[in-house]
């Protein structure tokens, strides 16, 4: 990746998600990046950390170009292709803004348990205050920059909040290895607050998970 | 049906034994793995571009049933243009300005490499039906042994579709240390019951043709040209998709204003196929048809893994790319999926594109940018990881 494609990526404040998962992965390990667009997480993590990196796209596009880079990428979905990879196959497996657009988030999120020893998820957060009050004021669906889709076209299906999330890992047994909340222009809240103001001011969330 | 007074048979028939391209003979035994074992054979390849110092730069070619080592020259008999001509060449995704490329006639084939209607040494006729019965495994072993006396220890690339892509996937299989990368096109890790009712059908026009005399046709100086067409009709059906028939024939009447009310050929289509069936039987050997077929029809790469497809790559160390068309009906998008789900579970290095096409199976010899620009880059990641230079 070049210089001015790294600082668009960095300058690019609903995707500073991805900054913060480069962050959590380790050099030189095996990755799997579900969701992985054109591959612009894996492109990066390849130079920057000398990862060994796998992905999964559902557009043609986005797998075509991510190839036509060199990347691995195949075209497939969260919901049918993760039943396929074995066992910690990976030392990370991550899904960056997808898990909303998944038919089954928790069997999603169970299978990058199984797949990778660390689970990374990155998700809009649909607790943020001004979700909350387009919807309360309003009565409308909202819509915001982080997800601009209108109700009738939005590939969101299941929407969930950093609670529900967090409710989710207990469910399913996951142990919360890190957490990163953002706000504003990809400003990182600090891990002292309390979930509810997470909750409450967070536009997007990264968890890092482990099998518990 | 006429099939007409034959151009190309006879050169077709003086390629069988001396082909127009560079021929390897092998004074060795090649054991098969239907337990017979040919005494000795030959294999007709072509080869395109400068193999580098440390022969790390070949990519095997791998051709599809009907196709042979001229991939990107003019061909000896019918003087059209190689059958992948928009794939490899100088400045094409299979870059001969930077690639050593090889490609062989596959064993049982007719256009020079050991097939039934090459001279069996041991009485000097046509094999005919004496020749065992090869498999894709045969080919891909009789292949090895080219690349072994052309000095190169590891392909940087092996690539074929269809037929050609089983090749790919018995490679990665059967010499896993020898494959950097491997790409199958449009194919499958076994032939599909479907397909081998379509060969079948294949197979049989060709031998209730009274002129295929139980396969000894050569020795009899005729040629069961009418049976073999039928069959190459039939399977050129197959090869398009119901879309790209309809865009191309519709309805339309070949060179007349109303129905005849008869059996000539009427429609457009009809016409179309008749002359696909006529130049192809100027070009193919009928037995040759038989055993090819059968090749792909025996081809099933998990039989010897308990059905296991993901344990038969369990070794596979080469980088993949598989490709699929969405319109093609032969090797369904599905069965390529399969080849990339049993890949992800063997822990290998997998990428895969379904190109969108309405062109059906023959989709990968066609003009189709988005095949051509995933091929080119695939390879150009997997240089710059073999440490090939720019």
């Amino acid at each position: 990746m070049s210089e001015m494609q790294l600082a668009t990526m960095a300058a690019d404040p609903d995707r500073v998600d991805l900054r913060v998962i480069a962050g959590f992965v380790s050099p030189g390990s095996r990755v799997l990046d579900v969701g992985c667009g054109d591959g612009a997480l894996l492109k990066l993590l390849a130079q920057e950390k000398g990862v060994d990196g796998r992905g999964i796209e559902l557009s043609q596009r986005g797998v075509n170009q991510a190839v036509a880079e060199g990347l691995s990428v195949i075209q497939g979905d969260a919901d049918r292709d993760l039943e396929t990879y074995p066992d910690g196959a990976f030392d990370f497996a991550i899904l960056s803004q997808t898990l909303q657009a998944t038919r089954n988030p928790r069997t999603v999120v169970e299978n990058l348990l199984r797949i990778g020893r660390r689970a990374i998820v990155s998700f809009p957060n649909f607790g943020n205050w001004r979700i909350r009050s387009q919807f309360m004021v309003w009565g409308r669906m909202p819509i915001t920059s982080n997800l601009p889709y209108s109700w009738y076209d939005t590939p969101n299906i299941h929407f969930c909040t950093i609670k529900d999330f967090l409710t989710l890992t207990g469910e399913i047994d996951a142990k919360i290895e890190d957490a990163v909340c953002l706000y504003g222009e990809g400003k990182r809240m600090t891990q002292t607050a309390p979930w509810t103001i997470w909750n409450l001011f967070g536009e997007q969330a990264v968890f890092v998970l482990s099998r518990g | 049906m006429d099939a007409g007074v034959p151009n190309h048979a006879t050169a077709a028939a003086r390629q069988v034994d001396c082909p127009s391209s560079l021929c390897m003979a092998f004074a060795e035994t090649l054991a098969l793995d239907g337990g017979d074992a040919l005494p000795s054979f030959q294999i007709a390849y072509q080869v395109y571009g400068t193999l580098n110092a440390d022969k790390s730069n070949a990519i095997l070619v791998c051709h599809a049933l009907t196709g042979d080592q001229h991939v990107a020259n003019e061909h000896p008999v019918t003087g059209k243009a190689g059958w992948w001509s928009l794939m490899v060449g100088p400045g094409r995704p299979i870059d001969t300005d930077r690639y050593f490329v090889i490609c062989a006639n596959v064993l049982g084939g007719c256009m020079g490499s050991t097939g039934p209607a090459s001279s069996n040494p041991a009485n000097g006729e046509p094999y005919a039906l004496d020749l065992p019965v090869i498999t894709v495994r045969d080919m891909v072993r009789a292949q090895a042994r080219l690349v072994d006396e052309l000095g190169i220890e590891k392909l940087f690339a092996v690539v074929g579709g269809s037929m050609g892509g089983m090749q790919v996937l018995q490679w990665a299989v059967s010499y896993p240390e020898r494959v950097f990368a491997a790409i199958p096109i449009a194919t499958a890790p076994r032939h599909t019951s479907q397909n081998i009712g379509f060969n079948e059908v294949g197979r049989q026009a060709v031998m209730a043709d009274p002129d295929w005399c139980g396969g000894k046709y050569l020795t009899l100086g005729k040629r069961p040209a009418k049976g073999l067409a039928v069959a190459r009709m039939a399977a050129h059906i197959t090869y398009l998709s119901e879309s790209a028939l309809h865009h191309k024939f519709g309805r339309h009447l070949q060179d007349r204003e109303a129905l005849t009310f008869g059996f000539d050929a009427d429609f457009q289509i009809e016409s179309y196929l008749r002359h696909q069936g006529m130049t192809f039987v100027e070009r193919f050997d009928a037995n040759s048809y038989l055993y090819l077929t059968r090749a792909m029809d025996y081809f099933d790469l998990a039989k010897d893994y308990r059905g296991r497809l993901a344990d038969a790559f369990r070794g596979a160390t080469s980088r993949f790319c598989v490709i699929s068309f969405s319109s093609d009906w032969l090797f369904p998008t599905a069965e390529n999926r399969s080849i990339v789900h049993s890949l992800n579970a063997s822990g290998a290095n997998v990428s895969f594109v379904e190109v969108e096409t309405d062109r059906g199976h023959d989709a990968f010899l066609l003009d189709e940018p988005e095949l051509f620009r995933t091929v080119s880059g695939f390879l150009r990641g997997a240089a710059r990881v073999r440490g090939l230079a720019e």
